[in-house]
C-alpha cells in the first residue's frame, strides 16, 4: 500500500461545507448576527474555490432554522454566481428540509432522511423528495440507532435501497448513502475499527448497488485531534484515499484545506494509515506521539512552512502552482524572466512544467478540483505579470507594427471551465502576431459563431478538457456547417484526440476541415500553414486524406468486434489436467531481494534485436549486422554499444537491483488468491486477471477448439486442493542512470544519451531473463536440469512464463501495485511506481512467474463491457475507473455503452 | 367515441409513429374578433365590478362559441393537440380581475369546450385529437424578488402556487383534459410547484395523465428568466417523468433552435417546441408568414430534434397548417439513451461522475 494512487479521485464530488452552521463557527456567527451579506460572501467564495455543490445547514439550537434556511436560500437564488451550483439542503429536521425544497428551482440534494423513526415516515419523506425533485442522502440509521459496524451499515442501506427503489420508485442513481463516519483514535478500543467499517461497508454497498453514491462527513473522523489541523488534514486525506478506492464518491470536505496525499510526511502518513485502517494495536498511541511533533508552533496557529523557498526558481514555481500560493508568484516569475531569453520562455518552460505536475496529480486523483482551480489562478497571475514584457517583446521585434497575420476566435466550449491550455495557445499565437479573440470558458456554440461571423475570423479554435466537451465540439462543428461557415476549425485540449476529431468532429463540418492540434507548441505551425496562401490548400487536403484513412481504419476496427459473453468465455477457459500434478513447490515462500547484482552476468543475456529497433533499424540480431541496407549502420552502432556497455559494467555506472517472491496460491474464478501461509486460509493478496473474449471461429492447430484464456487458468483452482504457487518479481538496472547521464554526457549529446538509456533498458530485460532462469533452476527449482542456449533462452523455450502487468496477457497496469505491496519493491529494489503505474527508474521489469508447463503467453485482446463490469466489481472500482484503466482494450465506446445501460428510464 | 384511457394509449402510439402537431396562439385568434369590454363581459358579467377586457380566459364562460370555433379552426388546420384556453385561469392571475372565485369554473368550462371540439372532429373523421389542459406560469415568480432592494423577498410562495395550480388542474381533469401541459415556464420553481400540484391532482382525481413540460428561454443568453440553462431546467423537471419536455414562446424558430437541440440531446423523453411566429416587429406584431415559420421549423424535423411542434404567440391556423405540411414527411425524433447518473442543477447542470 505504499505508492498506489487515488483511482477515482477526479470523479469525487466535493460538497462545500462552509455554509454549515454546525461545521463553521464563522458562518454560525454571521447567521446569528443576521449578517446575510457576509454569509453570502462565504457561499460565493466557496463556489469560486471549486465547490461543485454547496451544503446549507442551519441546525443550531438558538436559531429559527426553518426561517434561516428559507431566507438564505432565497438570497442565494438572487446571486447567480452562487446559485449556478446545486444546493444540498442539510438538516436533521424534516420541516427545515421541506421548507428548503420549496425555495430552490434547481434539483438539489436532501441531506438527509433515514429510517430512524421507522419505515413509514422514511417512505413518506422519500416520496416527497421525489415529488419535489431532489436526490437524497440516506443515513445508515434505523429504529435501533446509527449503524457502527460494517454489517449493520450494509444491512440498513440494503433495506433502505429496497424501499426506495421498489416501493417509492426512486431512481437508484439519485440515492446517496451515508454509512456514518465516526471518530477513530479516541482511546476507546471499540472505536478503532470505525474507519475500516466505513470503508468496507462502502465497498460492499457499491458492489451490491453500483449506481448509488456514497458520502460521508469526513471531519468526524479526526474529532479527537481537534486543534491539530495538520494531523486532521493528514487523517482526512489518508481516509479519503482509501475510502475513495472502496467507492466513496462524495464528501463534505473543505477541499481547500485537504493535504495532498503524497505531500504528507511519510511518518505521519504511515501512522495515520495505521489508525484509519486499524493496522496495529498501538496505532492510536503512535499517532498521538507523532501528532505532538506536527503540532507546529504550539498548536494554536499553524506556522507557515517556508522551506520550499530554498529551492531553485523552477521548483518554487512548481510548488506555488501545486499549492496555489500567490504570495511570491510575481517575485519568482520576475526571477525566471530574468533567467530566460524571452518572456515567452517562462511560460513555455517553468510555468508549463509546474502545470504539468498539477495535471498529473489531478489526473491521479491526488489533487482535488478546487486545488486545481487555485493553481490556475496562480498561473494566470504569473502570465498577467509577464504580459507587459510580452507586449514589449512584440514591439521590440517589430511584430507589433505589422498588421495581424490572421484573426482567431477561441473558446472553451460550453460546460467546460478548463482554459489553461487555451490561454497558453492564445499567448503563443499573439506573440506570433495573430489577433486572438478569446471568448473565455463555457461558451455556447451560438456565441462562438456569432462572434466569429461578426469579427470575420479566419480560424475558430475550440478547447476542452473534460469528456463531455467532445460532444459539444461536435455540436459546434455541426452548427458551423449549418450556418454555412467556411473557415478551419481547430480542436485542442486534454481529452481531444486525432482519432476523435477525425471520426466524430470532422464529418459534421465538411465546408472546411476540423483539425486536431496536439499542443500549444504546434498551434503556430498549424495556423501559419492554414493561413498561407500557398500552403493552405495542400495542407488541408493532406489532413482531409489522413482523416479519411483514420475513419476507415476506425470503422474496420469497429466491424471486427465479435466478442463472446464473459460467461461463455469462462466456460471455454484454458483447461489444464490438474490430476496430472503441478510443478514442485518453491524452495522458499515470501520475498528475497538482490541488491547490486553483478552487471557482468547480464551482458551475455542481452537480446539485441529490440536494441536495434530503438534506433529504428529493422531486422533480427545477429543477421542485421550483415543486412544489405542497414548492416553498416547496425554494425557501427553495435560497436559503440559494446564499448559503452563495457564502461558501464566496469565503472559500475548502473546498479542492478531485483526482488523475487513466491506465494502459496490458488485460482478462484478469474482471480488468483495468494495466501499468507501454506494453511491456505488467510488471504494475503489477490491477483486479478482478464480473460480473452474473442469469438473462436476456427479450431486451433491441435484441432481443438481454442480456449479463451486468462492467467488464472495457469494456477490450480482452489477446489482442486492442490498446493500451487505463483511467483513475483521486479528488477531494475536504471539506478544511477540519471547521474551517469549528468556526469558523462553533454545535454546536447543525444546519441550518447539515447544509447545509455537503450542499454539500460536491455540490461533490465536481461536481468529479468537471468533471474527467471535462476528461479526455474534454483529458487523455485521446477526445472533444475534445464540446459538451454542463449538463443533458446531469448526464444523463451523454457517451462513457465513471466507476464507483466500492462502487457498483452494482463493489460491492467494497476496490478503492479500488488507486486509492490507483496515485495515492498520500493524498499527492496528501489523502484517506485508513479501514479499512472509506470516504474521509475524506467529501465525496470516486473511481473509474475507461472511455472506450469502448459502456461503460455497470450494477448487478452479486446474485452466487452460485461467483463469490465465484472472486473470493476472484483477490483472495487466504479465502471468509469475501470474503463479508464482498461481503455486500450475496451471493445466498445464507453460513452455509447453507458447509454446502452441507461434504457427504460423514460416516462 | 374514445374514452380518455383509449386516447392516452393512442397518444403514445401516435407519438411513436409521427411528429405530432399542436395548435397555435389563442390570443392572436381572439384579437381577430375585436371584442370590446362588453364583448368580454357577455351577459353573465355585465355588472362585474372591474374591467375584464383582456381576460381571455373569461371567454370560456362569456363567449364559448368563439373559443369553440378557434379550437375547430386549429383542428381543421391539422392540430392533433389543442390547448385549453386556461393560460391564466388560476387564483393568482385571476386576482387582477377580482375573479379568484371563478377559477375552478373557468377551467372546467374551458376544458369542456376543447373536449367538445376534439370530440366533434373525432366523430367526423375517426381521428383522435387530444386536449391539453394548459397551465401557465402565473404572473408571479417564486424564485425572483420583485423588489431590487430586497433580494430575499417573494410576492408568492411555493405553497400558494401549489394550491392555485391544484385547484386549476383538478378542474381541467374533470372537464376532460387528456394531458396536463405546464407551459411558458420562466421560473422553474413555479413549474415545480405545478408539478407537485399535478401529482396531487392526480391523487385526488384518481387518474394519471401524461404531463407535458414546456419552458421558455427568454433570449439569446440561452437561459430562462430565472436564470437556468435549458439542460438545468430539464434536470429540475425530469423527476415528473413527463410525456414530453420542450420550449415555447419568447423566441421565433430561428433563435429557438440551439436550445431545442440542447434539450433534444439530453432529454430521455419526447421533445416539443412551439415557437412564436418570429419576433415582434416595431409595432409589437408578429409578422413571420406561415411559410417562413414552417421553413424555419422544418429543419428541426429533418434533423430529428422534435416529436411535437406547434406555434405560440402570433401563430394562426394558417401557420399550423403550413408547419404540419412541412414536417409531415419526417419521422419523429428518436429517444436518446441517457446513462443513469445523478443529474442535479442549480442555474447550471451538474452530472455526477
Amino acid at each position: 500500500m505504499t505508492t498506489t494512487s487515488f483511482p477515482s479521485g477526479a470523479a469525487f464530488i466535493n460538497v462545500g461545507e462552509r455554509t454549515n452552521v454546525t461545521g463553521s463557527a464563522k458562518f454560525r456567527k454571521l447567521i446569528e448576527a443576521n449578517d446575510y451579506p457576509a454569509a453570502l460572501a462565504v457561499a460565493r467564495q466557496q463556489v469560486e474555490s471549486g465547490a461543485q455543490i454547496i451544503d446549507v445547514n442551519m441546525d443550531e439550537g438558538l436559531l429559527d432554522s426553518e426561517k434561516a434556511m428559507v431566507t438564505f436560500l432565497n438570497l442565494i437564488a438572487s446571486e447567480p454566481d452562487i446559485s449556478r451550483v446545486p444546493v444540498m439542503i442539510d438538516s436533521s429536521k424534516w420541516v427545515v428540509i421541506e421548507a428548503g425544497l420549496k425555495c430552490v428551482q434547481g434539483k438539489p440534494i436532501v441531506n438527509s432522511i433515514s429510517m430512524k423513526e421507522g419505515e413509514a415516515q422514511f417512505r413518506e419523506q422519500a416520496t416527497k423528495c421525489l415529488r419535489y425533485g431532489a436526490a437524497v442522502v440516506v443515513m445508515a440509521f434505523d429504529e435501533k440507532g446509527q449503524a457502527d459496524t460494517k454489517d449493520r451499515k450494509v444491512e440498513i442501506c440494503t433495506r433502505a435501497y429496497k424501499i426506495l427503489t421498489e416501493e417509492v420508485g426512486f431512481p437508484p442513481e439519485d440515492i446517496i448513502f451515508d454509512p456514518n463516519i465516526f471518530a477513530v483514535a479516541t482511546g476507546i478500543e471499540e472505536h478503532n475499527n470505525y474507519g475500516v467499517d466505513f470503508i468496507e461497508a462502502t465497498r460492499e454497498i457499491k458492489r451490491r448497488f453500483p449506481l448509488v453514491h456514497i458520502s460521508g462527513g469526513v471531519s468526524n473522523l479526526s474529532f479527537s485531534f481537534r486543534g491539530n489541523e495538520q494531523v486532521r488534514e493528514a487523517m482526512h486525506s489518508v481516509f479519503l484515499y482509501h475510502a475513495i478506492k472502496a467507492g466513496m464518491d462524495m464528501g463534505i470536505v473543505n477541499a481547500g484545506q485537504l493535504a495532498v496525499y503524497d505531500n504528507i510526511p511519510a511518518e505521519l502518513r504511515e501512522r495515520c494509515e495505521d489508525v484509519v485502517l486499524n493496522r496495529r494495536a498501538d496505532s492510536t498511541d503512535r499517532l498521538l506521539e507523532a501528532a505532538e511533533r506536527y503540532k507546529a508552533g504550539g498548536g494554536k496557529k499553524k506556522e507557515v512552512d517556508l522551506t520550499w523557498r530554498n529551492g531553485d526558481v523552477g521548483s518554487r514555481l512548481t510548488h506555488a502552482l501545486v499549492h496555489g500560493i500567490t504570495d511570491f508568484i510575481e517575485t519568482d516569475t520576475e526571477e525566471a524572466r530574468r533567467l530566460a531569453d524571452k518572456p515567452l520562455h517562462v511560460i513555455e518552460g517553468p510555468l508549463m512544467a509546474g502545470m504539468n505536475v498539477v495535471g498529473d496529480l489531478f489526473g491521479a486523483g491526488k489533487m482535488f478540483l478546487p486545488q486545481v482551480v487555485k493553481s490556475a489562478r496562480v498561473m494566470k497571475q504569473a502570465v498577467a505579470y509577464l504580459q507587459p514584457y510580452l507586449e514589449a517583446e512584440k514591439i521590440a521585434s517589430g511584430v507589433a507594427n505589422k498588421p495581424a497575420a490572421g484573426k482567431i476566435v477561441m473558446a472553451t466550449v460550453k460546460g467546460d471551465v478548463h482554459d489553461i491550455g487555451k490561454n497558453i495557445v492564445g499567448v503563443v499565437l499573439q506573440c506570433n502576431n495573430y489577433e486572438v479573440i478569446d471568448l473565455g470558458v463555457m461558451v455556447p456554440a451560438q456565441k462562438i459563431l456569432e462572434v466569429a461571423k461578426r469579427e470575420n475570423a479566419d480560424i475558430i479554435g475550440l478547447s476542452g478538457l473534460i469528456t463531455p466537451s467532445l460532444d459539444e465540439m461536435c455540436t459546434v462543428a455541426a452548427e458551423m456547417q449549418r450556418q454555412n461557415f467556411h473557415v478551419p476549425l481547430l480542436i485542442g485540449g486534454a481529452t481531444t484526440s486525432r482519432v476523435h476529431t477525425a471520426v466524430k468532429i470532422a464529418p459534421n463540418y465538411t465546408h472546411n476541415q476540423a483539425i486536431y492540434v496536439t499542443d500549444a507548441s504546434r498551434a503556430v505551425g498549424v495556423v501559419s500553414q492554414l493561413l498561407s496562401p500557398t500552403d493552405a490548400k495542400p495542407y488541408v487536403a493532406g489532413i482531409t486524406a489522413e482523416y479519411i484513412k483514420i475513419r476507415e481504419s476506425h470503422l474496420k476496427g469497429e466491424q471486427k468486434k465479435v466478442r463472446l459473453p464473459l460467461a461463455v468465455a469462462r466456460a471455454n477457459s484454458f483447461k489444464i489436467d490438474w490430476a496430472a500434478g503441478i510443478p514442485a513447490a518453491p524452495t522458499f515462500t515470501g520475498s528475497r531481494a538482490f541488491k547490486n547484482y553483478d552487471l557482468g552476468k547480464l551482458v551475455d543475456g542481452i537480446d539485441w534485436t529490440p536494441f536495434f529497433s530503438t534506433w529504428e533499424l529493422a531486422g533480427r540480431y545477429p543477421a542485421i549486422l550483415k543486412d544489405n541496407v542497414v548492416g553498416v549502420e547496425a554494425t557501427k552502432l553495435f560497436r559503440d554499444a559494446e564499448a559503452l556497455l563495457q564502461r558501464i559494467v566496469k565503472e559500475q555506472w548502473l546498479t542492478a537491483n531485483g526482488v523475487i517472491g513466491f506465494w502459496p496460491a490458488n485460482s478462484v474464478g478469474d482471480d488468483i488468491v495468494l495466501f499468507k501461509n501454506d494453511k491456505r486460509k488467510a488471504e494475503l493478496a489477490r491477483v486479478f486477471t482478464l480473460r480473452q473474449q474473442i469469438a473462436r471461429e476456427h479450431k486451433g492447430p491441435s484441432g481443438r477448439e481454442r480456449a479463451n484464456t486468462a492467467l488464472a487458468d495457469f494456477i490450480a483452482p482452489r477446489e482442486s486442493g492442490l498446493a500451487d504457487h505463483i511467483g513475483t518479481f521486479a528488477v531494475t538496472t536504471g539506478i544511477g542512470e540519471e547521474a551517469a547521464l549528468e556526469k558523462y554526457f553533454k545535454t546536447t549529446d543525444d546519441y550518447g544519451r539515447i544509447m545509455l538509456k537503450a542499454l539500460a533498458d536491455r540490461l533490465a530485460e536481461a536481468f529479468a531473463e537471468h533471474l527467471h532462469m535462476r528461479v526455474r533452476r534454483e529458487f523455485w527449482g521446477y526445472a533444475k536440469s534445464e540446459k538451454l542456449s542463449n538463443e533458446d533462452l531469448i526464444g523463451e523455450k523454457y517451462q513457465g512464463i513471466r507476464p507483466a502487468p500492462g502487457y498483452p496477457a494482463q493489460p491492467d497496469h494497476t496490478e503492479k501495485s500488488t507486486l509492490w505491496s507483496l515485495m515492498d519493491v520500493e524498499k527492496s529494489a528501489g523502484i517506485k511506481l508513479t501514479e499512472s503505474y509506470a516504474m521509475w527508474p524506467g529501465s525496470a521489469v516486473s511481473g509474475f512467474y507461472f511455472a506450469h508447463p502448459a502456461s503460455h503467453y497470450f494477448g487478452v485482446g479486446k474485452v466487452e463491457r460485461d467483463q469490465v463490469e465484472d472486473y470493476a466489481r472484483r477490483k472495487s472500482w466504479d465502471i468509469a475507473t475501470c474503463e479508464r484503466w482498461l481503455s486500450p482494450v475496451l471493445n466498445y465506446d464507453p460513452k455509447s455503452a453507458a447509454k446502452d445501460t441507461g434504457t427504460n428510464k423514460a416516462a | 367515441m374514445s374514452t380518455r384511457a383509449e386516447r392516452i394509449k393512442a397518444l403514445h402510439k401516435a407519438a411513436a409513429e409521427r411528429i405530432l402537431i399542436m395548435d397555435g396562439a389563442m390570443g392572436t385568434e381572439i384579437q381577430n374578433f375585436k371584442l370590446d369590454e362588453a364583448g368580454y363581459r357577455g351577459t353573465r358579467f355585465k355588472d362585474w365590478h372591474r374591467d375584464v377586457k383582456g381576460n381571455n380566459d373569461l371567454l370560456a364562460l362569456s363567449q364559448p362559441d368563439i373559443i369553440r370555433a378557434i379550437h375547430a379552426d386549429y383542428i381543421a388546420a391539422g392540430a392533433d393537440i389543442i390547448e385549453t384556453n386556461t393560460f391564466n385561469a388560476q387564483v393568482i392571475s385571476l386576482a387582477d380581475y377580482g375573479m379568484e372565485s371563478l377559477s375552478a369554473e373557468l377551467n372546467l368550462a374551458a376544458a369542456r369546450l376543447a373536449r367538445q371540439a376534439a370530440d366533434a372532429a373525432e366523430n367526423k373523421d375517426g381521428r383522435v385529437r387530444w386536449v391539453a389542459g394548459a397551465v401557465g406560469p402565473t404572473n408571479r415568480t417564486a424564485s425572483i424578488s420583485p423588489d431590487v432592494n430586497d433580494p430575499g423577498y417573494r410576492n408568492t410562495s411555493f405553497d400558494e402556487l401549489r394550491a392555485a395550480y391544484t385547484e386549476q388542474i383538478i378542474a381541467l381533469i374533470e372537464g376532460g383534459a387528456d394531458i396536463i401541459l405546464i407551459e411558458t415556464i420562466f421560473d422553474t420553481l413555479n413549474a415545480k410547484a405545478a408539478g407537485v400540484a399535478t401529482l396531487e391532482a392526480f391523487d385526488v382525481a384518481g387518474v394519471k395523465l401524461p404531463i407535458m413540460i414546456s419552458g421558455t428561454i427568454t433570449d439569446r443568453s440561452g437561459r430562462t428568466l430565472s436564470g437556468q440553462t435549458a439542460t438545468a431546467f430539464w434536470y429540475s423537471m425530469r423527476h415528473l417523468r413527463p410525456f414530453s419536455v420542450g420550449l415555447n414562446c419568447a423566441l421565433g424558430a430561428e433563435l429557438m433552435r440551439p436550445y431545442v437541440a440542447e434539450i433534444a440531446a439530453v432529454a430521455d423523453t419526447l421533445v416539443s417546441a412551439y415557437p412564436n411566429a418570429g419576433l415582434p416587429n416595431a409595432m409589437g406584431e408578429y409578422d413571420e408568414t406561415p411559410h417562413d415559420m414552417a421553413c424555419a421549423i422544418e429543419p428541426w424535423a429533418k434533423d430529428g430534434l422534435v416529436n411535437i411542434v406547434g406555434g405560440c404567440c402570433g401563430s394562426t391556423p394558417a401557420h399550423i397548417a403550413h408547419v404540419a405540411e412541412h414536417v409531415r414527411k419526417y419521422p419523429p425524433r428518436k429517444l436518446p439513451q441517457i446513462a443513469p447518473k445523478m443529474r442535479l442543477s442549480g442555474l447550471e447542470a451538474f452530472v455526477a461522475g
